[in-house]
């Protein structure tokens, strides 16, 4: 366990972190306030994988909160992102999801941009015939893409627009080093895309990620066919400001899962089928056991048996967000462990035997809530703080990302969460 | 290129727009168990995005390569998976006969499914739900057609809410 001298237990953060407004979840002004001081404010977000633009001139259309993004290589390998958005009147400049090309130019005027933002040529600059044209004083220097700072870790490529932003190995913190270390250890190979849209806000998938207590609840799929699942042990790990969240799970050794199975009682345990065919489960020895690494605002890497992925978390306005997971496997990866990864993937996605169900929970939260209620959530389980845990049945790592929020956000947003009415 | 007329060919084409016909009704009528029946044992079904096939990525929504594993996602359907309560209409075209080989039929039909939610708060709200293309290899014989493939490339790249019900 770490310290908690770092949290601040007075009762105002306990209520803030462990009573959450609904309203944060379909007020417009919230949003508006997020997309102004979180996503474009000092966070570094997830764009891509460096596997997904791994030659010069590569790029990729992407998004930072709901502003649209283009993520670039350039002929020297360096890394780019700006806003997709021509600095003359605003037009996208990159209208295709990827490709490959050196020169950017907006199909509206034409004008051209290289893969660093920076603007290369303006048709008719000195007009024609000597009429027209841009002002002598024109500067392509002064015309170039909005750009954002740019930083990876292993394969993971952010980007930051407010330059003021800490540096990305101490955003992420020790314990997700050390996890992501783990994983982004040799060259990725991209296996494919899924995009899942849900009629939810955001910050309920973030709140899903950070929450083990679900597990063996809402999903059953592992305790319809005998694979026993809530009892395993596991643990929470968080940076010094609670926004990340290391979950980790691994298998129990076997003769205290017996004990423990004789004396639960737990509805969703009920093996009452197996596999017709266990060649989805039968995997290869790889990593120790599941890790559900959820870094500041939006990205999560998952390790599932030998499913790896990233999911990037997208809002699409106040009750919208689009999830856009990417498989991966390693460039030595055989083609029998390349298989076993796409045929595990059943598991994950829209359609994931284990996680379809987290878009739909998400979905019947917001659904409930379109009275635009002024009630509030319980976030208690496991207490009331933000401090690192050494079991799954708790909600810490919530707490640990409203703490964060009310630290990015607080006024803006009403004192959220917990508000200041109660 | 204009096809070719032939007798033989209408037929087979009728054959598989009977099969394709049959699958709709089981999927629509939500008689998902009789769904593994479809197909042969091995065979390939799987649920792909547009997206990764345009890139030459091999992801799946869902890839089953045996019967049994359709049963499975059947079972799970049943008994584990937790979703809106909801109904799907095929609406399912004309297929398009692009390959022979022996007994083997290699068919392309488009499609389109409108789902229907059938829960408290949204009962009787239907929207397009997915459209894309069946690209199927089809072992026909005297007295069946069976999918030995169906590969359901999705236009409709971004999934509306989940994908629980196979297309
Ligand atoms: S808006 Fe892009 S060139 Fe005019
Ligand atoms: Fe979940």
């Amino acid at each position: 366990m770490t310290s908690t001298s770092d949290i601040d237990t007075s009762a105002a953060a306990r209520r803030h972190a462990t009573q959450v407004p609904y309203r944060l979840f379909y007020d417009q002004d919230v949003y508006d306030a997020e997309q102004r001081h979180l996503f474009r404010g000092p966070t570094w977000n997830f764009v891509g994988l460096a596997a997904e633009v791994p030659e010069p001139g590569d790029f990729k259309a992407s998004f930072v909160g709901d502003t649209p993004v283009v993520l670039t290589r350039d002929r020297d390998g360096a890394l780019h992102c700006w806003v997709n958005r021509c600095a003359h009147r605003g037009a996208l400049v990159c209208r295709e999801p990827r490709g490959n090309r050196n020169a950017h130019r907006c199909v509206y005027h034409q004008w051209t941009y290289d893969p660093a933002g920076r603007l290369r040529g303006v048709p008719f600059r000195a007009g024609i015939d000597g009429k027209g044209g841009a002002p002598a004083d024109f500067d392509l220097a002064r015309h170039g893409l909005q750009t954002l700072a740019v930083a990876t870790y292993g394969d993971l490529v952010f980007a930051a627009f407010d330059p003021a932003v800490e540096a990305l190995d101490d955003y992420l913190g020790a314990p997700m080093r050390a996890a992501l270390d783990g994983i982004f250890n040799r060259p990725l190979t991209v296996l494919g895309h899924t995009r899942q849209y849900a009629a939810a806000n955001w910050k309920l998938y973030a709140e899903n990620v950070r929450d083990p207590y679900h597990a063996s609840l809402l999903h059953l799929f592992h305790a319809t066919f005998g694979f026993y699942r809530s009892s395993q042990p596991g643990r929470i790990h968080m940076d010094p400001r609670r926004r990340h969240c290391v979950l980790e799970s691994w298998p129990a050794d076997a003769k205290a899962e017996a004990a423990r199975l004789a004396a639960e009682d737990v509805t969703s345990y009920r093996a009452k089928y197996t596999l017709a065919d266990p060649s989805l489960v039968t995997g290869r020895p790889e990593f120790r056991g599941l890790q559900i690494l959820s870094v500041f605002p939006g990205l999560v890497v998952q390790q599932i048996q030998n499913t790896l992925a990233v999911r990037q978390l997208l809002p699409k306005g106040v009750g919208r967000f689009e999830l856009v997971v990417t498989l991966f496997g390693y460039a030595d990866d055989d083609p029998e462990l390349t298989a076993i990864r796409l045929k595990q993937a059943n598991l994950i996605g829209p359609a994931g035997f284990i996680s379809m169900e987290d878009g739909h929970a998400t979905e019947i939260v917001q659904r409930a809530i379109a009275d635009r209620t002024a009630a509030e959530s319980v976030v208690v389980m496991g207490g009331y703080d933000a401090a690192d845990r050494d079991d799954l049945v708790n909600e810490a790592a919530i707490r640990g990302f409203w703490q964060h929020y009310r630290e990015l956000l607080g006024e803006r947003v009403g004192h959220a969460p917990g508000g200041d009415r109660g | 290129m204009p096809p070719e007329v032939t007798v033989d060919k209408l037929v087979l084409r009728q054959a598989i727009d009977d099969l394709n016909a049959a699958y709709a009704a089981c999927i629509d009528a939500d008689r998902l168990e009789d769904w593994p029946a479809f197909f042969t044992d091995p065979c390939l079904y799987q649920v792909v995005p547009r997206e990764n096939v345009d890139a030459g990525l091999p992801l799946a929504l869902i890839r089953c390569d045996s019967r049994g594993m359709l049963a499975d996602r059947v079972v799970a359907h049943r008994e584990a998976n937790i979703f809106g309560p909801h109904a799907y209409r095929h609406l399912i075209g004309r297929a398009h006969i692009v390959g022979e080989d022996g007994a083997l039929v290699e068919a392309r039909t488009n499609y389109a499914v409108y789902r229907t939610w059938l829960d408290s708060a949204s009962y009787g709200e239907t929207v397009l739900y997915s459209v894309g293309e069946y690209r199927d290899r089809i072992a026909v014989s005297a007295g069946t057609a069976r999918l030995v493939e169906r590969t359901v490339v999705v236009d409709t790249a971004r999934i509306d809410s989940l994908l629980a019900t196979p297309l």
